[in-house]
């Protein structure tokens, strides 16, 4: 099982590759729209990613009105198996 | 086979424009059954097969209708494109829906006509309507409920979340996973096998397994009308319209 610090690496990389920028620009406590400056499509293919990469089915509002990477990587883990 | 491609940027919504192309092609479909033993319905935009009903439009109209003449101007449009998707269902071809991106809304209706719908990874599905107060005005309910249970139906549309490709296969919505910008291959191989077989048992077989269900979609165009003259339904729509959020279709 993995830790609250490692899903919340894990979305970091997956986040930093999809969106190509340096993995060292993005902190947990970023805010995940802002921070990447996405759109609704792209919104979307990261939800769809995330659930790849994890496994899991993470609803749309489970993402909306996320403040940082830290709080999605929380809601997350709430769903690893 | 005979391909429909929709390529209507930004996202292939479904307005009057479409409608109009949308009807043009099914006044075809007869000559194209008469010649062809498969249908794909496809999107040629990036990361979209349709975003559905185009609500700009839909409010734009709106706004300087009184309210009777926005639930006529609604149902007739919604009569015209129940006679487009049940032509679409009801076609003796075999209908293959290749899906990726964004498959929402009347989008998700448009691509629930078909009898095989083949999806790319990367896929996602949504009947966001319940956040305009409104259900789905393109047949969506009666045709998953045809296809899906119940418990599906209710997930999708009482939540409003979408649903990827894999789990949207899992539920038994997709017929195929294709690897990201495969689907339009796997279509089309999956095409090239079912015009091997005898058109006439091919649509025997389709007219016994997949009946149309008019009284409901019947049903669905009046519940659709009396829900859109809340005035709920106007401020959602303008919400939406201005909405910069990435995720707009979330309440």
């Amino acid at each position: 099982m993995r830790t609250i610090d490692q899903t919340t690496d894990e979305v970091l990389d997956l986040a930093a590759k999809h969106f190509k920028v340096k993995r060292e620009s993005l902190a947990p406590t970023d805010d995940f729209f802002k921070k990447l400056g996405i759109d609704s499509l792209q919104a979307l293919e990261m939800l769809t990613r995330l659930e790849h990469h994890f496994g899991i089915e993470l609803p749309d509002y489970e993402m909306q009105g996320v403040s940082d990477f830290r709080t999605l990587a929380g809601r997350i883990q709430a769903r690893l198996q | 086979m005979v391909e429909l491609e929709l390529h209507r940027a930004p996202g292939n919504e479904i307005g009057l424009e479409m409608l109009e192309e949308l009807e043009q092609f099914t006044n075809e479909l007869d000559t194209f059954s008469r010649e062809a033993s498969a249908l794909i319905i496809h999107s040629s935009l990036p990361a979209i097969f349709s975003a559905g009903a185009d609500l700009r439009e839909l409010y734009r109209g709106a706004l300087p209708l009184d309210a009777a003449a926005r639930v006529a101007g609604i149902r007739e449009f919604l009569h015209r494109i129940h006679a487009v998707l049940n032509a679409l269902d009801d076609t003796p071809l075999t209908t293959i829906a290749a899906v990726h991106g964004v498959c929402f809304g009347g989008g998700f209706e448009l691509a629930l006509t078909c009898d095989l719908i083949i999806a790319d990874k990367m896929a996602r599905f949504c009947f966001p309507e319940l956040r305009l107060g409104l259900i789905p005005g393109f047949g969506g309910i009666p045709r998953l409920r045809r296809d899906l249970g119940n418990a599906v139906v209710r997930d999708l549309l009482l939540t409003g979340r979408s649903i990827n490709a894999q789990k949207a296969s899992g539920v038994g919505l997709v017929s195929q996973l294709a690897a990201e910008g495969e689907a339009l291959r796997l279509a089309r191989a999956t095409a090239e096998q079912v015009i091997k077989f005898d058109r006439t048992t091919s649509a025997a077989a389709k007219r016994f397994l997949k009946p149309i269900p008019f009284e409901e979609l019947r049903r669905e165009i009046d519940l659709f009308c009396e829900l859109s003259t809340k005035p709920a339904v106007m401020e959602g729509l303008r919400r939406f319209v201005e909405s910069t959020d990435a995720l707009p279709y979330l309440p």
